[in-house]
């Protein structure tokens, strides 16, 4: 790829570059050898635990990092909140490029990797994994279309830039409903099994509880990505913004902590949360690091304005919210006979798509007018 | 909704009659034609220890004391064909039917091998294929093929103590009554399967308390799919309030800001 004026403002992809490309491709490799013999072979999913490490990260946590994609041009386009417009693009391209990831997860872990396509003819309504498929192909397609600017612009298609521009509103509303659906659909895979899933997690508010910490951990994300791309990129920290991310996390963190609170004691199932052995281990440890730190954090001023306080808190986030998919997808299975730890090949390609994620992520900052240099227009 | 209708087939299966003789099993495999394999006893006499994808039924061996000596119980597991299966509103495909005769079928064409029906079934039934690189989902098939031509299925064929009466599942609820009345004091009061999950073709009379037995007693009485559906039916409502909600929110934020909309961006760099 030749590079533009706005290409070469940015420096070219060195340190943990190649280091990326070969997790990528050990990987990949994995993931041909678990195409090759099968999943009994390759995995450590049994009939006693037939989701596993794949399930809960590269799907039900994959899905909610990418939900700053909808996070941020809500508070753009729906709430007119201007200052985060240069951020935008950046949560976009996180989302596309996790959908994407998502999507290549889903066909590894199926069973019938040929048969991906099937949900998209064979319909049936009333399950929650065709509408979660049915949205998440959708919110592809949106997305795509709502990245497609930078690709326009890179190639200086100005007329098809405009033209798109007049859907920018639909697009984005379109973006935010089909987020919400499949969100909340996520946490809704387990509403079936209610005797299945221990109480301190389930809930008939478990889809509302998904949307809300997606919506803490996208948010996360992003300020995430925005420390490291700065540092990395070598550009000012931009404080107003981050810190206005880190307001944004507080405060659904705030939300979810009180719902989850209010729920366990309206189910009256707070006695259970010291109580349920292996599970309120985990349980409390998700709280902790997911949601009472975090909130903790951000609300003592010093670490709130500094970039590596809320460096600290996005990463807490982002582990206690991973863990909370874990956590529920591994407790709703347990049973008397489960033991499950990930093998080497489901945790070399869970590792390979990670990296393909951050991979692709520098390629299109690198090459893509992904964010606007301040002080500096094209 | 097909649930007891006419044909609505059920059994009965009355684990005090059982003696452990495991033809059932057997019978199963080779109706279904399942492979064998070399099995090991290990703990206790139930082999295999789970249901797996070559074997849609067998007998849990189950050894209590009672002071004296040691009681066994035989349990039976197999599909319990649900009247409201969760497996079948899982599955994003539809693969699996119910027919009318009330047995819940799996078509494996349709498959792409979520493994969600594994995971929604209330009594864990469906298994994988694990070792294939072609995987099915497998189970008890209630020997649809067989009923279908007249027949009762094979487990139930060859019992040789009547474990199981196969009927029409009204029938052998009343079936199932009459003989807790008839005999009191011999069963526990409870029929598991009329009320689980929101009813199923397959229920059972026990003289052992059911949890003892290794059933699970904390399935709710109530049709599963519904949990999901509470989410699922409420989409267009939802659709629709986010769509207006979302416009008039944008359209009041934004008022007056739509023509400078176009040069924002492009000024966006200029503005810091
Ligand atoms: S027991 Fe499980 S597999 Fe059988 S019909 Fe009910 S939900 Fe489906
Ligand atoms: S594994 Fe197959 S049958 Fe089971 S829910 Fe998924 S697609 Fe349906
Ligand atoms: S009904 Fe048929 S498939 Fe089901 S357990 Fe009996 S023999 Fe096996």
């Amino acid at each position: 790829m030749a590079a533009t004026s706005t290409a070469s403002a940015l420096p070219a992809p060195a340190a943990g570059f190649k280091a990326l490309i070969a997790l990528v491709g050990v990987g990949f490799a994995a993931a041909l050898y678990r195409f090759w013999v099968g999943l009994g072979a390759s995995t450590n999913l049994s009939d006693s635990v037939p989701w596993g490490l794949w399930v809960a990260v590269d799907v039900l946590s994959g899905v909610a990092l990418a939900a700053g994609g909808f996070g941020i041009t809500a508070a753009v386009y729906i709430f007119n909140m201007k200052k985060y417009k240069s951020i935008a693009r950046p949560a976009i391209l996180t989302a596309w490029i996790g959908y994407t990831v998502v999507v290549i997860g889903l066909v590894i872990d199926i069973g019938k990797p040929l048969a991906f396509w099937h949900p998209l003819v064979m319909w049936n309504p009333r399950s929650v994994m065709f509408e979660v498929v049915v949205c998440i192909t959708l919110y592809s397609a949106v997305l795509a279309l709502e990245f497609a600017p930078a690709f326009l612009e890179r190639f200086k298609l100005t007329g098809l830039q405009k033209f798109l521009k007049l859907f920018t509103f639909p697009l984005v509303i379109a973006g935010i409903v089909l987020s919400f659906l499949h969100q909340s659909s996520l946490g809704g895979f387990f509403l079936i099994m209610p005797h299945k899933v221990p109480a301190l997690w389930w809930s008939s508010n478990l889809p509302y509880m998904f949307y809300l910490s997606a919506i803490a951990l996208g948010l996360a994300m992003v300020s995430f990505e925005s420390i490291v791309s700065a540092r990395a990129f070598k550009r000012e920290q931009e404080m107003e913004i981050i810190q206005g991310l880190g307001r944004g996390v507080l405060i659904t963190l705030g939300l979810y902590f009180a719902f989850k609170v209010g729920d366990l004691a309206y189910r009256g199932a707070l006695s259970q949360v010291f109580s349920s052995g292996k599970a309120s281990v985990f349980f409390i440890l998700e709280m902790l690091i997911g949601v009472i730190v975090p909130i903790g954090l951000y609300a003592v001023k010093s670490i709130r304005e500094s970039v590596n306080g809320l460096f600290l808190a996005a990463c807490c986030v982002i582990v206690g919210t991973v863990m909370n998919r874990f956590n529920v997808n591994f407790f709703a299975q347990a049973g008397p006979n489960s033991n499950y730890f990930p093998s080497i090949v489901e945790i070399l390609i869970t590792i390979g798509l990670v990296s393909l994620m951050v991979l692709l992520y520098r390629l299109a900052v690198t090459y893509l007018p992904v964010f606007h240099e301040p002080g500096k227009s094209h | 909704m097909a649930t007891n209708n006419e044909k609505a087939k059920g059994v009965l299966v009355d684990l005090t009659r059982c003696i452990g003789c495991r033809g059932c099993q057997v019978a199963c495999k080779s109706w279904n034609e399942r492979k064998t394999g070399k099995t090991t006893i290990e703990g206790n006499f139930t082999n295999p220890k789970q249901l797996n994808s070559d074997t849609f039924t067998r007998i849990a061996f189950i050894e209590q004391d009672n002071g004296a000596q040691p009681v066994w119980s035989f349990v039976k597991d197999q599909c319990m064909h649900c009247q409201d299966p969760a497996c079948l509103s899982a599955c994003p495909v539809g693969a699996f039917t119910r027919t009318p005769e009330g047995a819940v079928n799996y078509t494996f064409e349709k498959c792409i091998g979520c493994r969600y029906c594994m995971v929604a079934c209330p009594f864990n039934i469906p298994k994988y294929e694990w070792e294939s690189t072609n995987p099915w989902i497998r189970k008890c098939t209630f020997c649809s093929d067989r009923i279908a031509d007249g027949k009762i299925p094979a487990c139930i064929k060859v019992c040789p103590t009547n474990v199981m009466l196969f009927g029409n599942r009204e029938d052998i609820m009343k079936e199932a009554e009459k003989r807790m009345k008839d005999s009191p004091g011999k069963y526990v009061n409870h029929i598991y399967g009329k009320e689980e999950a929101g009813g199923t073709s397959w229920v059972y009379l026990s003289a052992v308390p059911f949890d003892q037995l290794g059933f699970n007693t904390k399935i709710p009485a109530q049709k599963l799919p519904d949990l999901t559906w509470n989410m699922l039916g409420t989409i267009p409502a939802k659709v629709g309030a986010l769509v207006v909600g979302l416009s008039l929110i944008a359209a009041f934020r934004n008022r007056g800001a739509n023509n400078d909309d176009d040069s924002s961006e492009s000024k966006q760099g200029k503005e810091k």
